[in-house]
């Protein structure tokens, strides 16, 4: 993980430092249970952050390994097969079972996971849970719109390569907040480049409309 | 996140509420209550500590029997602009968190629960108690649950909330708008709950900017006024009686009260 991340503890001793005063006017061994202290903090963070930054996040699998690349090349309209436009504006997402059924009423080929989609959820017409990387709280409105057709920006932009992927990769979940690591960074001190795509915190955002639109937008723009 | 005023694409959403049409039937209530998923009670005879974005006020002249003459007024969040419509509308200058904010391209003044921590300041300072406190979660009786309005969060306990002029209508019609190679948005597309919801068509919605838009024309009417425009608010909220005591009521004037002079400068826009 990055060794970056020790930046942020090391401001950490500040706070304890100023306490220092009152503690050494009474005997000396304050400073020792202080310096203790903060040797241990500093110790505890630096190493959660630097050797077990995972701890933060449980992974789940998709309950399909969908293969993007493979589909890429038997659809007809690229993306927008699958991913595309309503006419009131609204941005389908990932596209429901009916997009799939279909091509996989019956098996294409003989992969198993062709064949665990199909006995669990195309015969009985049950739409897939898939689970959604860059899930934004309930709270956050996003517009596909704006961005694609209105910005012209490619998917790849925000979303990384996903669309050239062959297997769908772990979801990881923030065990405190219960939002996806996509959304809420890969890397706590906010330093180095995100793994896939781009960030998609508040600040993100906000930082990349302050560059394009030459504001950063009243609350409500992405707020509902 | 302030921005520069006075760009001539600024819009200022507001409505004008004509209360000669205004027959207290309550059906902007019930639709804000659908729209917005406002939280309500088992039992709502304690209107207290109800929640509601809208509400209607019953006033009387007070005289007796032959003369008595009622008038219903109902009551959204005014969206104030403040004096100088510098932004400043009485609640958002007093959060401490700014979970409230002044959309300077829109006039609408937001309210964002979940950076809310229910200090209640805003309710406080607002003159027109628009704004609402959850005391309780809400709770979603059998499977409403699923009825819930997917383009609007649903408030958790302790939070302040308030209406937003069907603000996520605006955004859906934004992006329908940029799906069409459009920069602006018709009158038709982004209209309020409330005001699609009467029957009478008293509540009339658009942006008080445009010389298109119907309620453009209606604010200036010798009819129109505002509440408590006294203090300044400068709401976005218009009404329109063509009698005199409501139109005084609206303002709030004592019994023995003329009309203030050197307090009541006029602030148009
Ligand atoms: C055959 C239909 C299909 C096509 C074509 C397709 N996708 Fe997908 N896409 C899916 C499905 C199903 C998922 C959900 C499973 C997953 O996340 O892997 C998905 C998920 C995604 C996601 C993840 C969203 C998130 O945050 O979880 C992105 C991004 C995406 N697709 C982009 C693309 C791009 C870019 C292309 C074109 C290069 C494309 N897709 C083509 C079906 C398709
Ligand atoms: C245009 C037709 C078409 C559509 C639409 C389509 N698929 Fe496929 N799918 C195929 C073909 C062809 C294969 C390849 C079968 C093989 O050779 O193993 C395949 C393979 C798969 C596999 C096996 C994965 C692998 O690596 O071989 C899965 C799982 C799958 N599809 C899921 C989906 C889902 C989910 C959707 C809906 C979002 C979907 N497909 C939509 C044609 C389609
Ligand atoms: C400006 C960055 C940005 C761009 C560009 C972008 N997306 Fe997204 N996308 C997001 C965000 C943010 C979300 C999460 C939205 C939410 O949860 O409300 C998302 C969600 C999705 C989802 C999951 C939606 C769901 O809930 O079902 C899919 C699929 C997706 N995007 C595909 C695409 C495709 C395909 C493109 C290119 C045409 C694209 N995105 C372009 C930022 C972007
Ligand atoms: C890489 C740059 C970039 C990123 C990242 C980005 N945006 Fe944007 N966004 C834009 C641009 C540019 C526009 C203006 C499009 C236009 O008006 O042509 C825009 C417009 C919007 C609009 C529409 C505003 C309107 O006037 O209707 C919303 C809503 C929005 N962004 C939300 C978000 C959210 C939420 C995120 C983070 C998840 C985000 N954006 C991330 C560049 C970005
Ligand atoms: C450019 C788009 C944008 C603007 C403008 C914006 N936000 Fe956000 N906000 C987001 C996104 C995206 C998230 C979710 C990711 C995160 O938590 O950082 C978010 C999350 C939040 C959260 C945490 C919600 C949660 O459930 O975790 C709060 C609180 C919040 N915003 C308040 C505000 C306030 C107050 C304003 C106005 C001063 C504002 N936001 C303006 C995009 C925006």
């Amino acid at each position: 993980m990055n060794t970056n991340d020790q930046q942020q503890p090391v401001s950490d001793t500040a706070s304890p430092g100023t306490g220092d005063a009152s503690g050494k006017g009474k005997n000396g061994s304050g400073w020792i249970i202080l310096l203790f202290f903060v040797i241990g903090l500093i110790g505890s963070l630096a190493g959660g952050w630097l050797f077990f930054p995972d701890l933060l996040y449980s992974e789940k699998q998709q309950p399909i390994d969908f293969n993007h690349k493979l589909h890429m090349g038997v659809v007809y309209e690229g993306c927008q097969s699958c991913h595309y436009f309503r006419e009131d504006g609204s941005f389908s997402g990932i596209p429901d079972l009916y997009s799939c059924s279909g091509c996989h009423q019956y098996p294409q080929g003989t992969n198993p996971e062709e064949k665990k989609f199909i006995e669990e959820y195309v015969r009985p017409n049950k739409a897939v849970p898939w689970l959604v990387y860059s899930e934004q709280p309930d709270c956050v409105f996003f517009s596909h719109a704006a961005h694609v057709k209105g910005a012209d920006m490619k998917c790849q932009t925000c979303h990384g390569k996903m669309g050239q992927t062959t297997h769908a990769r772990p979801y990881q979940e923030n065990r405190l907040t219960g939002y996806s690591r996509d959304i809420w960074g890969y890397n706590i001190a906010r330093l180095g480049e995100p793994k896939y795509g781009l960030r998609m915190k508040m600040n993100d955002c906000a930082e990349c409309h302050k560059k394009r639109t030459g504001h950063k937008g009243a609350c409500f723009q992405c707020h509902q | 996140m302030k921005e520069e005023h006075g760009d001539k694409h600024t819009k200022r959403y507001g409505m004008v509420i004509d209360l000669d049409k205004c027959t207290g039937c309550g059906a902007c209530m019930v639709a804000c209550y659908a729209e917005n998923n406002v939280p309500f009670k088992k039992d709502e005879t304690d209107k207290l500590d109800s929640l509601n974005w809208i509400r209607i006020f019953q006033l009387t002249n007070g005289k007796p029997y032959p003369d008595t003459e009622i008038c219903y007024l109902p009551m959204p969040c005014q969206h104030c602009d403040g004096i100088g419509k510098h932004g400043h509308p009485p609640c958002v200058s007093v959060c401490p968190a700014i979970a409230t904010d002044y959309d300077d391209s829109t006039g609408v003044v937001s309210q964002i629960p979940t950076r809310c921590f229910g200090c209640r300041y805003c309710m406080a300072a607002c003159p027109y108690h628009a704004r609402k406190f959850n005391w309780w979660d809400p709770v979603w009786p059998a499977d409403t649950k699923k009825y819930l309005n997917p383009n609007v969060s649903t408030r958790m306990r302790g939070v302040v909330e308030k209406c937003t002029l069907c603000f996520h209508r605006y955004q859906q019609a934004r992006d329908k708008a940029y799906l069409e190679g459009r920069e602006e948005i018709y009158e038709s597309e982004y209209q309020p709950a409330c005001a699609q919801a009467c029957p009478t068509n008293a509540i009339t919605f658009g942006d008080l900017n445009n010389p298109d838009h119907a309620v453009f024309k209606l604010k200036n009417s010798p009819r129109a006024f505002r509440l408590l425009e006294r203090l300044h608010t400068n709401p976005k909220v218009y009404y329109l009686s063509s009698k005199t005591w409501v139109r005084r009521a609206g303002d709030n004037y004592l019994e023995n009260e003329s009309r203030p002079k050197s307090n009541r400068q006029k602030i148009h826009s």
